[in-house]
Protein backbone atom coordinates (compact mmCIF):
# COMPACT_ATOMS: atom_id res chain seq x y z
CA UNK A 1 0.00 0.00 0.00
CA UNK A 2 2.90 2.30 0.99
CA UNK A 3 4.72 1.90 -2.43
CA UNK A 4 1.46 1.88 -4.28
CA UNK A 5 0.53 5.75 -2.47
CA UNK A 6 4.39 6.52 -3.01
CA UNK A 7 3.76 5.31 -6.59
CA UNK A 8 0.77 7.92 -7.33
CA UNK A 9 2.62 11.02 -5.65
CA UNK A 10 5.54 10.27 -7.76
CA UNK A 11 2.96 10.59 -11.03
CA UNK A 12 1.48 13.92 -9.71
CA UNK A 13 4.68 15.88 -9.00
CA UNK A 14 6.15 14.94 -12.52
CA UNK A 15 2.34 16.13 -14.03
CA UNK A 16 2.98 19.17 -11.94
CA UNK A 17 6.70 19.70 -13.34
CA UNK A 18 5.79 19.88 -16.86
CA UNK A 19 2.48 21.13 -16.56
CA UNK A 20 3.66 24.91 -16.06
CA UNK A 21 3.09 27.63 -13.53
CA UNK A 22 -0.26 26.61 -11.73
CA UNK A 23 -3.32 29.27 -11.45
CA UNK A 24 -6.44 30.01 -9.06
CA UNK A 25 -9.43 31.22 -8.46
CA UNK A 26 -9.68 34.69 -7.47
CA UNK A 27 -11.89 35.15 -4.15
CA UNK A 28 -12.58 37.73 -2.30
CA UNK A 29 -10.51 38.34 0.86
CA UNK A 30 -11.61 41.55 2.34
CA UNK A 31 -13.41 44.87 1.67
CA UNK A 32 -14.16 48.12 2.37
CA UNK A 33 -16.67 48.89 3.10
CA UNK A 34 -16.55 45.60 4.91
CA UNK A 35 -18.99 42.50 3.85
CA UNK A 36 -21.99 42.65 5.91
CA UNK A 37 -20.80 45.91 7.65
CA UNK A 38 -22.31 49.27 8.67
CA UNK A 39 -20.33 52.99 8.00
CA UNK A 40 -20.75 56.14 9.41
CA UNK A 41 -20.38 57.99 6.18
CA UNK A 42 -18.49 56.10 2.84
CA UNK A 43 -14.95 56.87 1.94
CA UNK A 44 -15.62 57.63 -1.81
CA UNK A 45 -14.70 54.22 -3.22
CA UNK A 46 -15.97 50.65 -2.83
CA UNK A 47 -12.66 48.43 -2.80
CA UNK A 48 -12.27 44.78 -2.80
CA UNK A 49 -9.30 42.95 -1.97
CA UNK A 50 -8.94 39.44 -4.10
CA UNK A 51 -6.67 36.34 -3.19
CA UNK A 52 -5.60 36.51 -6.99
CA UNK A 53 -4.42 38.97 -9.72
CA UNK A 54 -7.18 40.08 -11.73
CA UNK A 55 -8.18 41.19 -15.30
CA UNK A 56 -9.17 45.16 -15.67
CA UNK A 57 -10.98 44.60 -18.69
CA UNK A 58 -13.71 41.31 -17.81
CA UNK A 59 -13.77 42.40 -13.67
CA UNK A 60 -16.60 44.57 -12.12
CA UNK A 61 -17.74 46.17 -9.32
CA UNK A 62 -21.55 47.27 -9.10
CA UNK A 63 -23.31 49.05 -6.46
CA UNK A 64 -26.85 49.07 -5.80
CA UNK A 65 -29.11 51.55 -3.65
CA UNK A 66 -32.20 49.60 -2.29
CA UNK A 67 -34.49 50.74 -5.34
CA UNK A 68 -31.47 48.10 -7.09
CA UNK A 69 -30.38 51.22 -8.88
CA UNK A 70 -26.55 51.43 -9.98
CA UNK A 71 -25.03 54.38 -7.81
CA UNK A 72 -21.81 53.50 -8.79
CA UNK A 73 -19.61 56.45 -11.09
CA UNK A 74 -18.00 54.88 -13.90
CA UNK A 75 -16.30 51.48 -14.08
CA UNK A 76 -14.26 49.50 -11.48
CA UNK A 77 -10.06 49.77 -11.50
CA UNK A 78 -7.50 47.88 -10.90
CA UNK A 79 -5.12 49.45 -7.94
CA UNK A 80 -1.65 50.20 -10.05
CA UNK A 81 0.61 48.60 -7.57
CA UNK A 82 -1.58 45.79 -6.41
CA UNK A 83 -3.77 43.95 -9.36
CA UNK A 84 -5.48 42.10 -6.62
CA UNK A 85 -7.27 45.09 -5.63
CA UNK A 86 -10.53 46.56 -7.45
CA UNK A 87 -12.20 49.38 -6.80
CA UNK A 88 -15.17 51.72 -7.90
CA UNK A 89 -15.98 55.31 -7.14
CA UNK A 90 -19.18 55.95 -5.26
CA UNK A 91 -20.84 59.38 -4.60
CA UNK A 92 -21.69 60.52 -0.81
CA UNK A 93 -24.20 57.92 -0.15
CA UNK A 94 -27.34 58.57 1.66
CA UNK A 95 -28.44 56.28 4.49
CA UNK A 96 -29.46 53.11 3.81
CA UNK A 97 -28.40 49.51 2.68
CA UNK A 98 -26.28 48.87 -0.49
CA UNK A 99 -25.57 45.39 -2.44
CA UNK A 100 -22.36 45.25 -3.74
CA UNK A 101 -22.02 42.53 -6.84
CA UNK A 102 -18.68 41.93 -7.90
CA UNK A 103 -17.38 39.62 -11.18
CA UNK A 104 -13.64 39.06 -10.48
CA UNK A 105 -11.39 37.18 -13.73
CA UNK A 106 -8.11 35.90 -12.77
CA UNK A 107 -5.49 36.44 -14.87
CA UNK A 108 -5.89 32.91 -16.03
CA UNK A 109 -9.23 33.80 -17.01
CA UNK A 110 -11.05 31.75 -14.02
CA UNK A 111 -14.05 33.31 -13.49
CA UNK A 112 -15.71 34.13 -9.67
CA UNK A 113 -18.87 35.80 -8.92
CA UNK A 114 -20.11 37.40 -5.45
CA UNK A 115 -22.19 39.57 -3.37
CA UNK A 116 -22.54 41.23 -0.37
CA UNK A 117 -23.92 44.23 1.46
CA UNK A 118 -23.21 47.26 3.58
CA UNK A 119 -25.32 50.11 5.45
CA UNK A 120 -24.60 53.49 5.56
CA UNK A 121 -26.07 55.06 9.22
CA UNK A 122 -24.61 58.27 9.44
CA UNK B 1 1.38 53.68 -30.09
CA UNK B 2 -0.61 52.37 -33.31
CA UNK B 3 1.23 49.15 -32.48
CA UNK B 4 0.88 48.97 -28.45
CA UNK B 5 -2.74 49.62 -29.62
CA UNK B 6 -3.62 47.22 -31.99
CA UNK B 7 -1.21 44.66 -29.63
CA UNK B 8 -3.86 45.51 -27.09
CA UNK B 9 -6.84 45.11 -28.95
CA UNK B 10 -6.02 41.75 -29.93
CA UNK B 11 -5.16 40.59 -26.56
CA UNK B 12 -8.66 42.18 -25.39
CA UNK B 13 -10.27 40.28 -27.96
CA UNK B 14 -8.48 36.64 -27.54
CA UNK B 15 -9.50 36.91 -24.06
CA UNK B 16 -12.76 38.39 -24.93
CA UNK B 17 -12.86 34.68 -27.05
CA UNK B 18 -11.64 32.15 -24.25
CA UNK B 19 -13.95 34.26 -21.89
CA UNK B 20 -17.43 33.15 -24.24
CA UNK B 21 -17.53 29.74 -23.39
CA UNK B 22 -16.07 29.75 -20.01
CA UNK B 23 -17.87 28.02 -17.24
CA UNK B 24 -16.34 27.68 -13.62
CA UNK B 25 -13.13 25.36 -13.10
CA UNK B 26 -14.78 23.51 -10.36
CA UNK B 27 -17.64 23.33 -7.91
CA UNK B 28 -19.35 26.56 -8.63
CA UNK B 29 -23.32 27.42 -9.13
CA UNK B 30 -23.51 31.28 -9.32
CA UNK B 31 -21.58 32.87 -6.04
CA UNK B 32 -21.34 29.05 -3.86
CA UNK B 33 -18.38 26.95 -4.10
CA UNK B 34 -19.10 23.44 -2.78
CA UNK B 35 -16.25 21.57 -1.62
CA UNK B 36 -15.71 18.28 -3.03
CA UNK B 37 -17.43 15.67 -0.22
CA UNK B 38 -15.71 12.67 1.20
CA UNK B 39 -18.07 9.65 1.50
CA UNK B 40 -20.82 11.25 -0.83
CA UNK B 41 -20.11 12.10 -4.75
CA UNK B 42 -20.40 15.70 -5.04
CA UNK B 43 -22.55 16.60 -8.48
CA UNK B 44 -20.43 18.42 -10.00
CA UNK B 45 -18.39 17.63 -13.00
CA UNK B 46 -14.47 19.10 -12.54
CA UNK B 47 -11.09 18.35 -13.56
CA UNK B 48 -10.31 16.95 -10.00
CA UNK B 49 -7.72 14.52 -8.27
CA UNK B 50 -7.98 12.66 -4.79
CA UNK B 51 -4.85 11.56 -3.72
CA UNK B 52 -5.07 10.31 -1.22
CA UNK B 53 -8.33 9.32 0.38
CA UNK B 54 -7.17 7.24 3.19
CA UNK B 55 -10.26 5.71 5.67
CA UNK B 56 -10.05 2.96 8.17
CA UNK B 57 -13.14 1.26 10.06
CA UNK B 58 -14.12 -1.87 11.58
CA UNK B 59 -16.89 -4.14 10.68
CA UNK B 60 -19.58 -6.04 12.56
CA UNK B 61 -17.36 -8.58 13.38
CA UNK B 62 -14.40 -6.93 14.29
CA UNK B 63 -12.29 -6.99 10.90
CA UNK B 64 -10.94 -3.72 10.47
CA UNK B 65 -10.21 -2.39 6.81
CA UNK B 66 -7.99 0.23 6.07
CA UNK B 67 -8.86 1.76 2.50
CA UNK B 68 -5.98 3.57 0.49
CA UNK B 69 -7.89 5.00 -2.70
CA UNK B 70 -7.04 7.55 -5.40
CA UNK B 71 -9.35 9.23 -8.38
CA UNK B 72 -9.12 11.57 -10.66
CA UNK B 73 -11.58 13.18 -12.88
CA UNK B 74 -11.38 15.03 -16.45
CA UNK B 75 -13.95 17.35 -18.06
CA UNK B 76 -14.42 15.99 -21.42
CA UNK B 77 -17.03 18.88 -22.35
CA UNK B 78 -18.05 21.66 -19.88
CA UNK B 79 -21.07 19.57 -19.02
CA UNK B 80 -20.01 16.19 -19.14
CA UNK B 81 -16.83 14.71 -17.67
CA UNK B 82 -15.55 11.37 -16.69
CA UNK B 83 -13.47 9.68 -13.60
CA UNK B 84 -11.31 6.40 -12.72
CA UNK B 85 -10.45 5.58 -9.42
CA UNK B 86 -8.89 2.45 -7.30
CA UNK B 87 -8.33 1.64 -4.15
CA UNK B 88 -5.86 -0.43 -1.99
CA UNK B 89 -7.41 -2.22 0.83
CA UNK B 90 -5.73 -3.75 3.72
CA UNK B 91 -8.39 -6.31 6.29
CA UNK B 92 -6.81 -7.55 9.57
CA UNK B 93 -8.88 -9.89 11.48
CA UNK B 94 -8.42 -10.86 14.75
CA UNK B 95 -6.74 -14.45 14.52
CA UNK B 96 -6.53 -14.06 11.36
CA UNK B 97 -3.67 -13.16 8.57
CA UNK B 98 -3.97 -9.62 6.87
CA UNK B 99 -4.64 -9.61 3.97
CA UNK B 100 -4.86 -6.59 1.79
CA UNK B 101 -4.74 -6.14 -2.28
CA UNK B 102 -6.46 -4.04 -5.06
CA UNK B 103 -10.10 -3.51 -4.99
CA UNK B 104 -12.03 -3.30 -8.33
CA UNK B 105 -11.29 -0.79 -10.66
CA UNK B 106 -13.98 1.94 -10.67
CA UNK B 107 -14.93 4.15 -13.47
CA UNK B 108 -17.70 6.95 -13.69
CA UNK B 109 -19.47 9.25 -16.13
CA UNK B 110 -21.36 12.63 -14.61
CA UNK B 111 -23.20 14.98 -16.88
CA UNK B 112 -24.72 17.87 -15.26
CA UNK B 113 -27.72 18.90 -16.99
CA UNK B 114 -29.11 21.65 -14.88
CA UNK B 115 -27.26 25.01 -13.38
CA UNK B 116 -29.22 28.07 -11.64
CA UNK B 117 -26.67 30.26 -10.51
CA UNK B 118 -29.71 32.85 -8.68
CA UNK B 119 -30.63 30.08 -6.89
CA UNK B 120 -27.13 28.05 -6.32
CA UNK B 121 -28.65 25.04 -7.68
CA UNK B 122 -27.25 22.16 -9.34
CA UNK B 123 -28.32 18.53 -10.64
CA UNK B 124 -26.35 16.24 -12.63
CA UNK B 125 -26.81 12.37 -13.64
CA UNK B 126 -24.01 9.86 -13.36
CA UNK B 127 -23.07 6.40 -14.18
CA UNK B 128 -20.37 4.57 -11.98
CA UNK B 129 -19.16 1.16 -12.98
CA UNK B 130 -17.43 -1.29 -10.60
CA UNK B 131 -15.82 -3.71 -12.62
CA UNK B 132 -15.91 -7.28 -11.51
CA UNK B 133 -13.07 -9.58 -12.08
CA UNK B 134 -10.07 -6.49 -12.15
CA UNK B 135 -9.55 -6.69 -8.14
CA UNK B 136 -7.65 -9.03 -5.76
CA UNK B 137 -9.79 -12.36 -5.11
CA UNK B 138 -7.84 -13.20 -2.33
CA UNK B 139 -9.41 -9.58 -0.44
CA UNK B 140 -13.19 -11.17 -2.03
CA UNK B 141 -12.80 -8.34 -4.42
CA UNK B 142 -16.42 -8.85 -6.35
CA UNK B 143 -16.11 -11.02 -9.49
CA UNK B 144 -19.09 -9.52 -10.73
CA UNK B 145 -19.67 -6.16 -12.10
CA UNK B 146 -21.75 -3.59 -10.51
CA UNK B 147 -23.86 -0.86 -12.20
CA UNK B 148 -24.35 2.65 -10.36
CA UNK B 149 -26.38 4.79 -11.96
CA UNK B 150 -27.60 7.94 -9.77
CA UNK B 151 -29.09 11.83 -9.55
CA UNK B 152 -26.72 14.18 -8.03
CA UNK B 153 -27.84 17.77 -6.41
CA UNK B 154 -26.57 20.43 -4.89
CA UNK B 155 -28.26 23.76 -3.44
CA UNK B 156 -26.93 27.08 -1.80
CA UNK B 157 -29.03 28.88 0.59
CA UNK B 158 -27.46 32.19 -0.76
CA UNK B 159 -30.89 33.37 -1.91
CA UNK B 160 -32.54 32.80 1.75
CA UNK B 161 -33.77 36.71 2.68
CA UNK B 162 -31.38 39.00 4.95
CA UNK B 163 -33.50 38.03 7.92
CA UNK B 164 -31.99 34.82 8.07
CA UNK B 165 -28.59 35.78 6.66
CA UNK B 166 -26.54 33.99 8.87
CA UNK B 167 -28.12 30.38 7.27
CA UNK B 168 -27.57 31.18 3.90
CA UNK B 169 -23.87 30.15 4.01
CA UNK B 170 -25.59 26.59 4.21
CA UNK B 171 -25.40 24.34 1.43
CA UNK B 172 -26.71 20.72 1.03
CA UNK B 173 -25.23 17.88 -1.82
CA UNK B 174 -26.16 14.57 -2.31
CA UNK B 175 -27.27 11.86 -4.81
CA UNK B 176 -29.45 9.09 -4.67
CA UNK B 177 -28.68 6.00 -6.48
CA UNK B 178 -29.18 2.49 -7.19
CA UNK B 179 -26.20 -0.29 -7.45
CA UNK B 180 -27.12 -3.07 -9.32
CA UNK B 181 -25.00 -6.61 -9.96
CA UNK B 182 -24.27 -8.01 -12.98
CA UNK B 183 -24.89 -11.18 -10.95
CA UNK B 184 -27.57 -12.24 -8.41
CA UNK B 185 -25.59 -14.84 -6.75
CA UNK B 186 -22.11 -16.78 -6.32
CA UNK B 187 -22.81 -20.40 -5.66
CA UNK B 188 -19.37 -21.84 -4.09
CA UNK B 189 -18.96 -25.66 -4.09
CA UNK B 190 -15.83 -26.72 -1.67
CA UNK B 191 -15.19 -30.85 -0.47
CA UNK B 192 -13.84 -30.79 3.02
CA UNK B 193 -13.44 -34.81 4.41
CA UNK B 194 -14.94 -36.35 1.56
CA UNK B 195 -18.45 -34.15 2.17
CA UNK B 196 -19.44 -31.65 -0.63
CA UNK B 197 -20.91 -28.08 0.47
CA UNK B 198 -22.46 -25.45 -1.40
CA UNK B 199 -22.43 -22.22 -0.28
CA UNK B 200 -24.99 -19.41 -2.03
CA UNK B 201 -23.88 -15.60 -1.41
CA UNK B 202 -27.00 -13.67 -2.25
CA UNK B 203 -25.85 -10.15 -4.22
CA UNK B 204 -28.87 -7.78 -3.82
CA UNK B 205 -29.18 -4.48 -6.03
CA UNK B 206 -29.17 -1.42 -3.37
CA UNK B 207 -30.33 1.75 -2.72
CA UNK B 208 -27.64 3.74 -2.26
CA UNK B 209 -28.00 7.67 -1.03
CA UNK B 210 -26.71 10.23 0.87
CA UNK B 211 -26.30 13.86 1.49
CA UNK B 212 -23.57 16.60 3.14
CA UNK B 213 -24.77 19.47 5.09
CA UNK B 214 -22.18 22.34 5.05
CA UNK B 215 -21.80 25.62 6.64
CA UNK B 216 -19.11 27.46 4.71
CA UNK B 217 -16.80 30.04 6.75
CA UNK B 218 -15.98 31.41 3.12
CA UNK B 219 -19.54 32.32 2.03
CA UNK B 220 -19.71 33.63 5.77
CA UNK B 221 -16.96 35.95 5.43
CA UNK B 222 -16.67 36.86 1.80
CA UNK B 223 -21.02 37.27 0.98
CA UNK B 224 -22.85 37.81 4.29
CA UNK B 225 -20.24 39.09 7.06
CA UNK B 226 -16.67 39.58 7.79
CA UNK B 227 -16.53 38.56 11.09
CA UNK B 228 -12.98 39.07 11.53
CA UNK B 229 -11.98 35.07 10.57
CA UNK B 230 -8.12 34.63 9.74
CA UNK B 231 -6.48 32.01 7.95
CA UNK B 232 -7.04 29.26 8.17
CA UNK B 233 -10.13 29.51 9.71
CA UNK B 234 -12.03 31.83 6.82
CA UNK B 235 -11.17 28.27 4.96
CA UNK B 236 -13.02 26.12 6.25
CA UNK B 237 -16.28 23.97 5.67
CA UNK B 238 -18.27 22.56 8.52
CA UNK B 239 -19.73 19.40 7.26
CA UNK B 240 -21.66 16.53 8.29
CA UNK B 241 -22.31 13.54 5.82
CA UNK B 242 -24.76 10.69 5.64
CA UNK B 243 -24.35 7.87 3.87
CA UNK B 244 -26.82 4.90 3.34
CA UNK B 245 -27.12 1.47 1.53
CA UNK B 246 -30.15 -0.32 1.58
CA UNK B 247 -30.47 -3.67 -0.13
CA UNK B 248 -34.27 -4.07 -1.99
CA UNK B 249 -34.56 -8.06 -3.41
CA UNK B 250 -32.69 -11.02 -2.50
CA UNK B 251 -33.95 -11.25 0.80
CA UNK B 252 -31.57 -8.58 2.11
CA UNK B 253 -34.53 -5.95 1.77
CA UNK B 254 -34.83 -3.58 5.14
CA UNK B 255 -31.04 -4.27 6.17
CA UNK B 256 -29.96 -0.56 6.05
CA UNK B 257 -26.30 0.30 6.32
CA UNK B 258 -24.90 3.39 7.04
CA UNK B 259 -22.96 6.25 8.23
CA UNK B 260 -22.88 9.52 9.84
CA UNK B 261 -19.98 11.30 9.16
CA UNK B 262 -18.92 14.89 11.07
CA UNK B 263 -16.04 16.71 10.02
CA UNK B 264 -14.35 19.76 8.00
CA UNK B 265 -12.74 20.69 4.95
CA UNK B 266 -10.24 22.93 4.55
CA UNK B 267 -10.06 24.71 0.87
CA UNK B 268 -6.85 25.97 0.16
CA UNK B 269 -5.83 27.85 -3.51
CA UNK B 270 -4.57 24.25 -5.32
CA UNK B 271 -6.34 21.77 -2.95
CA UNK B 272 -8.43 20.72 0.20
CA UNK B 273 -7.87 18.94 2.91
CA UNK B 274 -10.98 16.84 4.57
CA UNK B 275 -11.54 14.98 7.74
CA UNK B 276 -14.23 13.06 9.15
CA UNK B 277 -15.53 10.90 12.09
CA UNK B 278 -17.31 7.79 10.44
CA UNK B 279 -19.82 6.60 12.65
CA UNK B 280 -22.25 3.29 12.21
CA UNK B 281 -25.48 4.08 12.14
CA UNK B 282 -26.46 0.35 13.33
CA UNK B 283 -24.42 -2.88 14.29
CA UNK B 284 -24.21 -3.89 10.90
CA UNK B 285 -22.48 -1.12 9.79
CA UNK B 286 -19.70 -1.62 11.89
CA UNK B 287 -18.55 -1.77 15.41
CA UNK B 288 -16.42 0.92 15.79
CA UNK B 289 -16.16 5.37 15.17
CA UNK B 290 -13.77 5.30 11.80
CA UNK B 291 -12.40 7.95 10.33
CA UNK B 292 -11.74 9.29 6.99
CA UNK B 293 -8.72 11.77 5.24
CA UNK B 294 -8.45 13.32 2.20
CA UNK B 295 -6.26 15.57 -0.01
CA UNK B 296 -8.31 16.89 -2.89
CA UNK B 297 -6.46 18.53 -5.44
CA UNK B 298 -8.10 21.20 -8.22
CA UNK B 299 -6.41 20.04 -11.00
CA UNK B 300 -7.89 22.89 -13.43
CA UNK B 301 -5.74 25.36 -10.91
CA UNK B 302 -2.66 22.72 -10.44
CA UNK B 303 -2.27 21.90 -13.72
CA UNK B 304 -3.75 24.24 -16.07
CA UNK B 305 -2.14 23.20 -19.31
CA UNK B 306 -3.26 19.32 -19.56
CA UNK B 307 -6.22 19.99 -16.80
CA UNK B 308 -7.66 23.96 -17.30
CA UNK B 309 -10.28 23.23 -19.89
CA UNK B 310 -12.63 20.68 -21.48
CA UNK B 311 -11.15 18.36 -24.02
CA UNK B 312 -14.36 20.10 -26.05
CA UNK B 313 -16.67 22.94 -25.85
CA UNK B 314 -14.68 25.02 -23.96
CA UNK B 315 -11.81 27.15 -22.43
CA UNK B 316 -12.14 26.17 -18.65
Amino acid sequence: MKSALRQLLAIFVVLIAVSGRAHAHAFLDHADPAVGGKVAHTAGQVRIWFSENLEAAFSSIKVLDSAKHEVQQGKAQLDKANRALLAVTIPALPAGTYKVVWRAVSTDTHITNGDFTFTVAP
Amino acid sequence: MHLSKTVSILSCLALSLALQNTTHGHGFAGNRFFPATLTTDDPFVADEMSLPTISTTVDSDGTRETDLSFAIAKKITPNFGIEIGETFSKFATPGERTVNGQQNLELGAKYQFYINDEHETILSLGLDTEIGGTGRKLIDADRFTTWSPAIFFGKGLGDLPNSLSLLRPLAITGLVGIDIPSSWQSVTISHEEGERSVDIEQHPASLNWGFAIEYSLPYLQSQVKDIGLKKPFNQLIPLVEFSFQDPVNRGESGQVTGTINPGVIWSGKYCQIGAEAIIPINSRSGSEVGMIVQVHFYLDDVLPKAFGHPLFGGQK
